[in-house]
């Protein structure tokens, strides 16, 4: 099986990725959402490095914690306004 | 449509995606389990022919330079894109803010995290052949640097740092740099975007011969790219949106 292969710390980040990311679609407030997706991004980070990617994970980092927060947020706020 | 007719829809979609994907997930490989040779290959040919101890960077600008060219001048089309559709209204002038971090604390603390990241960016570039980076994540990790400033200081200091006097240098040599450098090869009868200079010493900086001047060019591109998105982005929307917001 895929499970029995993974080292404990492998485990405990994807649970988290898991997570992070339910908790991510179960926010409902988009303002806070951006939050709590900087976070789900971190932990992809985090996950990438464990996975010994860190080239994936530098790239990661750029992107999910300020190129696509910005892109949301500007289009959120752009959509409040009309 | 009816609520009715939604969930007969619904229910047999459900039902095919669910399968496939169980499908799918029972013929997964092991984890770990690596079926591609080539990967072993280059795991073993890399550092004696081409000097360089970050694999992935040496496939990235080296091995496969020809189609990191192409993934670079799809950033380049896509920015293009984005600043014609944003700039649609002919604006002259882009509008200065007159706003200013308040806290002193900020402001200095954020200064010299700009300056700090800047060069964390520069030497995830310059090193990429050594340890993990490369052109780019440094570019992208240079830019959100940059952006800092608009966070930490004022609109001010930030149109300043990123205006198009500054950035459209950069994006042109960027993307022209990596063609040129390709041609240069030619020019001397190798084939295109060959490593011409060869492969440098082991672990130094130059250990990429003329794939570490290809990887500078992507740097450029990618910093300037995202930058433009950047200032294109806060022009068109956040300095307006601010302005209401005052007027309001």
């Amino acid at each position: 099986m895929i499970l029995a292969t993974l080292h404990p710390l492998q485990y405990a980040i994807f649970a988290l990725v898991a997570i992070a990311a339910t908790a991510v679609v179960l926010t409902r407030d988009v303002q806070r959402q951006i939050l709590v997706n900087g976070f789900y991004g971190i932990l992809l980070v985090i996950l990438f490095v464990v996975l010994a990617a860190p080239d994936v994970a530098l790239s990661m980092l750029a992107v999910s914690t300020v190129g696509y927060p910005l892109v949301v947020l500007i289009a959120i706020a752009k959509s409040r306004d009309k | 449509m009816s609520r009715q007719i939604r969930i007969a829809v619904l229910v047999p979609a459900l039902g095919l995606f669910g399968f496939l994907l169980a499908w799918a997930l029972v013929g997964l490989p092991h984890f770990g389990d690596y079926r591609g040779p080539y990967g072993y290959v280059l795991d073993r040919v890399v550092l004696p022919e081409r000097h360089m101890t970050n694999v992935v960077t040496a496939v990235v600008f080296d091995y496969r330079g020809f189609d990191t060219m192409g993934e670079e001048f799809i950033l380049f089309a896509a920015v293009v894109g984005v600043v014609l559709l944003l700039r649609q209204g002919g604006r002259e002038e882009p509008d200065r803010l007159n706003d200013s971090v308040g806290s002193d604390g900020v402001r200095i603390g954020g200064t010299l995290a700009v300056g700090a990241c800047v060069l964390v960016s520069l030497w995830l570039i310059s090193y990429g052949f050594v340890t993990p980076g490369g052109g780019f994540q440094g570019g992208a990790a240079l830019a959100s640097s940059v952006l800092l400033v608009f966070l930490v200081s004022s609109h001010k200091a930030w149109s300043g740092v990123a205006s198009d006097r500054v950035l459209d240098p950069f994006e042109g040599v960027g993307a022209g740099g990596y063609v040129v450098i390709g041609l240069g090869a030619l020019i001397g009868g190798l084939p295109f975007l060959t490593n011409v200079l060869g492969p440098g010493s082991v672990g130094t900086l130059f250990s990429g011969g003329s794939a570490a001047f290809v990887n500078w060019s992507a740097g450029m591109e990618v910093a300037a790219a995202n930058l433009v998105l950047f200032t294109e982005f806060i022009d068109e929307y956040v300095v307006p949106l601010a302005k209401g917001d005052a007027a309001g």
